[in-house]
């Protein structure tokens, strides 16, 4: 019981990670009807921006408390990640608004190889270590241990979602976003800036992954240039999952996500686990009897099950669990 | 260490190429000057060839294996010695390879052209794999000091040598080691599915299972693995007493990281691909106490009269393959006197019966031209230091303080 308890908490701090970037995914594509598959990149960028000043800042011995510093990293970060999303809306993307669904789907993939290797020109193609500075308490509750890391991403992931829902339900900024996602000519027509929301969009993503970026960096200890890539198409997943364009969906579709992945993970070994049957032949029970396993999948398939997913959403529910409005958009 | 050191030793190994690839040019105009082997002083020139990274990320590796190498001629020169008749006097013919595997052949070109006696080198195996197939054409013995991928002599090259151990033999030796000092009863065997990881993790998983040991299902995450949490929540529910990993520092950081957030008691052991100071920053605190081996055995520990003449000619102490190196260099040079001929063809049997006490131990070639016995060391992180805590060597356990006083003796 303590393990799947463990495997719940495993989940759940994956999936608030997962639910933080795909709410980039989806607020863009709620938008625009863009998937931005350089948002994985946001993220990374947003770590290593991060990993750079807290780095700088520990190793200069400014005797500032440590926290501080982490806030710091975090402070440097969201702005530079607000920057990089602002600029490649503004590049590459306005200049696309009237062509054809595919060309600016291609060109976000490009701004992501783009991006991948700048970061690895600046921050070099070794894995970096992220530096870990705050204490890290370990809980024990019911026999699962999380730790102030686990809480504090979390905590904060929650406070994000928030956040978000109160800046697009309560908001002037808001209405001009739902606005705009309705039907942008017609919102244009009534004084809404679109430019200027679909750049706030962005912004907004951008600051959102960037926080990722941070708490992934320092949830693992280990930040490297292609981490953005996987990371990206998983909570990509989960915005479909959830149904893309759907606020409360991605992060119901990250949540879920990191449970599944979490779940998967510790359990496919048992569950193909060949020795359950085996009765079907004697070499098997040989085998079983020798080595007390046959796993036909293990946990190296934990990659598998966000994209399982993804495929089972498209073919069975491909407006997500909580998407409507599909049909002509998706 | 296949996968990341590799390419660095590549490198080195292609750098060392290049300077010799440069020094073998002004050395082939001054012999065309001198229109005869006949040279310095009237002692007929006898080039031995080196080639490692002189420029790049690992130019420090590949400056100490040849500092090796020169130690070595230098010493044989200062004896002066006579074979066939004629007295010798040895050149070294240093080249940069860049750790460049591409570089690798273009060097060993130019060893071959240069006619070069014997070569010592690559620094690395990505290098020195390409380089062998040159050599092996042109018949020129060449040992490695530094490459320990498997590859290099499962080739059928007869004229591939080294003095370090593989990377196959590290596998059995960590698992010896873990069930000699911590006698665990269930063992999780993880990798990161690569074929240096996969394929350590086998050698280990083999070993383990032949003393006894039972083997919780191999678990496997990618080489770009950073999140752990899920196998290591279920390996906690079978509460392993150790936990093997083969892979890279940046899965293997992170594994023990997570391992000791989760309250897992069990001890962490690695291969080399893991086996650095690095691991202290990507764990923090949670790497103290994990194990790790490396093929051949720690600078400190090559003999004394060796680090002594080192530190006296160049001011330092080695830092990890000059005694490997300067060995390698001194059985070509003790194969040239025992058959009297400077000829590789000639030459080349005694070197495969080679029985040498070198600064790393006894020295003696299989079939292959592995070296037979070869150590494994096993390291300790120790208050965020890897420090080595024993050798192993043909099965047995030997405490380092144990073998190094050995070797100083």
């Amino acid at each position: 019981m303590d393990v799947f308890l463990q495997q719940i908490v495993n989940g759940l701090t994956l999936g608030s990670i997962y639910a933080i970037v795909a709410l980039g995914y989806t607020m863009v594509y709620g938008i625009v009807q863009l998937i931005n598959f350089a948002h994985g990149e946001v993220v990374m960028i947003g770590a290593m921006v991060a990993l750079t000043v807290i780095g700088s800042l520990a190793g200069a011995n400014t005797g500032m408390p440590p926290i501080v510093i982490v806030l710091a990293g975090i402070a440097c970060a969201v702005p530079v990640c607000m920057v990089v999303g602002f600029t490649m809306e503004r590049v590459a993307y306005r200049p696309l608004r009237g062509a054809p669904r595919l060309a600016p789907l291609i060109t976000a993939i490009g701004i992501s190889i783009i991006l991948q290797h700048l970061a690895m020109l600046i921050w070099s193609r070794n894995p970096l270590s992220f530096p870990q500075i705050i204490p890290n308490p370990v809980f024990e509750i019911a026999g699962a241990s999380i730790t102030g890391v686990q809480i504090a991403i979390i905590g904060l992931s929650a406070l994000m979602m928030l956040g978000l829902t109160a800046l697009v339900y309560r908001t002037r900024l808001g209405v001009a976003m739902r606005a705009t996602s309705e039907n942008p000519q017609v919102a244009g027509l009534m004084g809404v800036n679109i430019n200027r929301v679909i750049s706030s969009t962005f912004v907004i993503g951008a600051g959102l992954g960037a926080v990722a970026g941070v708490m992934v960096g320092t949830y693992y200890g280990i930040a490297h240039y292609t981490m953005g890539a996987l990371l990206g198409l998983k909570a990509f997943s989960a915005a479909v999952l959830g149904g893309i364009g759907n606020l409360a969906g991605a992060m119901l579709g990250g949540i879920l996500l990191g449970l599944v992945e979490a779940l998967g993970a510790g359990y496919i070994g048992e569950f193909t686990d060949l020795c359950h049957v085996s009765w079907i032949s004697s070499g098997l029970a040989e085998r079983c009897a020798r080595d007390g396993h046959v796993v036909l999948m293990g946990s190296n398939y934990q990659d598998v099950f966000a994209f399982l997913v993804l495929i089972a959403v498209l073919v069975f529910r491909p407006s997500g669990l909580l998407g409507e409005r599909v049909g002509d958009r998706a | 260490m296949q996968l990341s050191r590799a390419p660095a030793r590549l490198r080195s190994v292609a750098l060392i190429f290049a300077v010799l690839a440069l020094a073998a040019c002004g050395k082939q105009e001054e012999a065309a000057k001198s229109a005869a082997p006949a040279a310095a002083g009237g002692a007929t020139v006898v080039k031995i060839g080196h080639a490692a990274p002189l420029t790049g990320g690992i130019a420090h590796l590949g400056k100490d294996n040849e500092a090796g190498v020169r130690l070595a001629i230098d010493e044989a020169n200062a004896k002066g010695m006579t074979i066939g008749g004629a007295k010798i006097h040895f050149e070294m013919m240093s080249e940069d390879d860049e750790g460049n595997p591409t570089k690798g052949p273009i060097i060993a070109q130019k060893f071959a052209d240069a006619k070069v006696a014997g070569v010592v080198g690559h620094l690395n195996s990505g290098v020195t794999i390409p380089a062998s197939a040159v050599y092996n054409t042109a018949g020129i013995p060449m040992i490695s000091g530094s490459a320990t991928n498997p590859k290099l002599t499962e080739q059928g090259f007869a004229v591939t040598f080294r003095t370090v151990g593989r990377d196959d033999q590290q596998g059995p030796a960590i698992a010896s080691y873990l069930v000699s000092q911590f006698k665990p009863k269930v063992v999780a065997v993880v990798d990161d599915a690569t074929s240096y990881g996969e394929g350590l993790a086998n050698e280990v998983e083999k070993t383990l299972k032949a003393a006894g040991v039972t083997v919780l299902a191999r678990e496997k995450g990618t080489d770009k693995t950073a999140d752990w949490k899920a196998i290591l929540t279920k390996l906690k529910g079978k509460k392993p007493d150790a936990i093997f990993y083969g892979g890279m520092d940046s899965g293997g950081g992170p594994l023990v990281k997570q391992g000791r957030e989760l309250g897992l008691k069990a001890v962490f052991a690695f291969g080399d691909g893991a086996c650095s100071d690095k691991m202290k920053e990507l764990a923090g605190d949670a790497s103290e106490g994990m194990v790790c081996s490396q093929a051949g055995i720690p600078a400190q520990a090559a003999s004394k009269p060796f680090i002594d003449a080192f530190k006296a000619k160049f001011g330092s102490d080695p830092i990890i393959y000059a005694p490997f190196t300067y060995d390698a260099a001194n059985l070509i040079i003790a194969a040239m006197q025992k058959v009297d001929s400077v000829d590789p063809a000639k030459y080349l049997p005694a070197l495969k019966a080679s029985s040498f006490d070198g600064a790393s131990g006894h020295i003696e070639f299989d079939e292959k031209g592995d070296r037979k016995d070869a150590e494994i060391t096993i390291f300790a992180m120790k208050e965020g230091k890897i420090v080595p805590v024993a050798i192993i060597k043909a099965g047995k356990t030997i405490p380092f303080e144990e073998f190094a006083k050995g070797a100083g003796a």
